[in-house]
């Protein structure tokens, strides 16, 4: 990175690079904190919506995995103009696909939320311990 | 010409009909769409392989009329055919099977829409086979999912609803997993297209991204496979679904994803890194021969009669990728055949079972005492889907087991082929429990008059018990067509 180097004569260069890891991969590292924090709440939580919450955040470390990459910072939409053919662009398929993701997203939580109420109206209960201890499973 | 757009039309007929049926909501026509549809699914799948095998060229349609790697493609060949052939063969034989089991358990102003449900299931399974696009067999894999999830809910027993919410649950972190791996792929390669992302992968496989988008997309697939120790949801989710869904399901939803996971660790990643140079197959075989002995195991302790089969499944799955670990020709036919040999099998055995439930209300074995005396084609059916189960030879059970012992051979790994026998044990465990409370069990006094269940459910049932022993005899289907896919699998791709 010639634009640091010049500015910083005698400075810790690895210290400097390590920052330059943990800033330039910001958006991985809210993905990364987004898919364990979904798993944590899926894991720990018994209550079944506090559950699906998790299962959403989950879900939602997708988006920005798939996305963040797909924007290139002067990027614009890739739309071929006569005369500017090398324009800079970003490419528009994650975009896509994650729209594909969200409406899948949202309907695993209509279902899972559906599916909440009715073992509500069942069993009187939302909390896992109580639902899967009642009765013989066997 | 029309076969062109047949593959197509294999998985977009399946979801129109599905929204008609949501429309009309009435039992009957639906019924009726939806075998006619599955029906001809089939015939059109049958067409294809056929073709396929002719001219040994895979057929591949462009969605849209772009071309690959840009568009989407739909892609089969020997594999995804002979998967195909098995999914819509499956589906429209439940279809015949299920009218009376679904009637007794389903309320009457939902059996149109449970129709809807299952043709939905049945494109979303057919979707991931056929595709060519990793994004879209997500997009599939959540379209049979959802519909899965309803179809399990709508068992008769309040445990069905927390059985579903499990499996929504595992089942959503599984392809969420699976959907990370293939955005981390797609990060590094650029492209979405199985055959082009295998040919980009080749010479950078061995770098961090690749390594940790091939652990998400293995881990992932596991969970919908339900590979030990991935697969609590499935034993509540087979045992308290609808009968008709516990035999479509475990005869086909738990396949198509070994299917892709075949197609990811051979095809994509590569023979020469994912088995060579990765632990892939060596945790693989250690987990298979787990969930055969664990899943046998369980079985032999359940007191319902579907939970033991599930169980049961466990076990089979282990088989079939147990297959995947051994890595070589033989062992992968192996399980190619027995995922056709154990859908047959298993498809049979959940059938009758299904008929016993609609017959005496239950299928907890204490209440089965002495049925075969009163329903003695069912059980007779029984016992020979048993012998299949426990590989005596003459059945289909015992081909798969020959090919995936022979497989072990040749690794050398005669200690696998030792555990191999000794699990069979466990199944004539599992499986001679049944039989002895069926037979040599007196029906309780002042118990209910029972006859057999309907003809259309033991029928079918029966044809799938007389296709495990011709298949038996006649491995010409299985094996032919398995060991030309395991051609495509292991040299083709590369």
């Amino acid at each position: 990175m010639p634009l640091l180097a010049g500015d910083v004569e005698g400075m810790d260069m690895e210290g400097l690079n390590e920052l330059a890891f943990v800033l330039g991969g910001v958006n991985h590292w809210i993905t990364v904190f987004l898919i364990m924090a979904g798993l944590y709440i899926i894991v720990s939580r018994s209550n079944m919506i506090k559950k699906l919450v998790g299962l959403s955040i989950f879900q939602t470390s997708v988006y920005l995995l798939y996305v963040s990459p797909g924007k290139i910072i002067g990027g614009t939409a890739p739309i071929i103009i006569e005369g500017a053919e090398d324009q800079l662009y970003s490419n528009p398929l994650p975009h896509v696909l994650i729209l594909t993701a969200i409406v899948v997203g949202v309907a695993t939580l209509a279902l899972g939320l559906a599916l909440v109420v009715r073992v509500n109206e069942a069993y009187g209960s939302i909390e896992e311990d109580e639902v899967y201890s009642d009765g013989d499973w066997n | 010409m029309l076969i062109d757009q047949f593959p197509a039309i294999v998985v977009a007929a399946p979801l129109v009909v599905a929204a008609l049926c949501a429309i009309i909501r009435r039992e009957t026509a639906c019924w009726l769409l939806a075998l006619v549809v599955a029906f001809l699914s089939f015939v059109g799948s049958a067409t294809m392989l056929g073709q396929i095998q002719e001219y040994g060229e895979p057929l591949s349609y462009k969605m849209g009329g772009w071309a690959p790697p840009a568009g989407i493609e739909l892609r089969v060949d020997l594999l995804s055919g002979y998967l195909l052939v098995l999914v819509s063969l499956i589906a429209s034989a439940v279809l015949i099977y299920g009218r009376h089991s679904v009637r007794s358990e389903i309320k009457k102003g939902l059996r149109g829409l449970y129709y809807a449900m299952y043709l939905l299931c049945m494109c979303g399974l057919l979707g991931i086979v056929i595709t060519g696009d990793a994004f879209n067999a997500f997009v599939f894999m959540e379209i049979s999912s959802l519909s899965m999830y309803t179809l399990i809910a709508l068992g008769k027993d309040r445990r069905a609803l927390a059985a579903s919410y499990q499996y929504l649950i595992m089942g959503t972190i599984g392809a969420t997993m699976y959907v990370i791996g293939v955005g981390l792929l797609f990060t590094i390669t650029g492209t979405l297209n199985l055959v082009d992302m295998a040919d980009r992968l080749g010479p950078i496989m061995d770098t961090p991204a690749a390594i940790a988008g091939m652990a998400f997309v293995v881990v992932g697939l596991s969970l919908k496979i339900a590979l030990f120790p991935l697969h609590l949801w499935l034993p509540n989710a087979y045992a308290f679904a609808p009968s008709a869904v516990t035999a479509f399901l475990a005869a086909t939803a738990t396949k198509v994803s070994i299917y892709l996971l075949m197609r990811f660790i051979y095809s994509v990643f590569g023979f020469g890194f994912a088995i060579e140079q990765t632990l892939i197959p060596e945790v693989i075989m250690v987990l298979s021969l787990v969930a055969i002995f664990a899943g046998s195991f369980s079985a032999i302790f359940q007191e319902n009669v579907k939970r033991m089969l599930a169980y049961s499944s466990v076990a089979q799955i282990g088989y079939i990728t147990l297959g995947i670990a051994l890595a070589n020709a033989t062992g992968l036919t192996g399980s190619l055949v027995h995922i056709f040999n154990h859908a047959v099998m298993k498809g049979a055995l959940f059938m009758l079972v299904g008929g016993i439930a609609l017959q005496i209300g239950t299928v907890r074995l204490s209440d089965m005492a002495g049925v075969g005396k009163v329903m003695p084609l069912t059980m007779f059916g029984f016992v020979l889907g048993g012998f299949s189960m426990l590989g005596v030879p003459g059945t289909v059970g015992f081909v798969s087991k020959w090919y995936l012992a022979i497989g072990a051979l040749e690794n050398g790994w005669w200690w696998v082929v030792a555990l191999l026998m000794l699990s069979s044990l466990l199944v004539l465990a599992y499986m001679g429990r049944v039989i002895e409370v069926a037979f040599f069990r007196e029906r309780p006094e002042g118990a209910a008059a029972l006859k057999e269940a309907p003809k259309s459910m033991v029928m079918t049932a029966w044809v799938f018990i007389l296709a495990c022993i011709y298949l038996g005899f006649d491995t010409s289907f299985t094996v032919g067509v398995a060991e030309q896919a395991v051609d495509v699998l292991m040299g083709g791709a590369q």
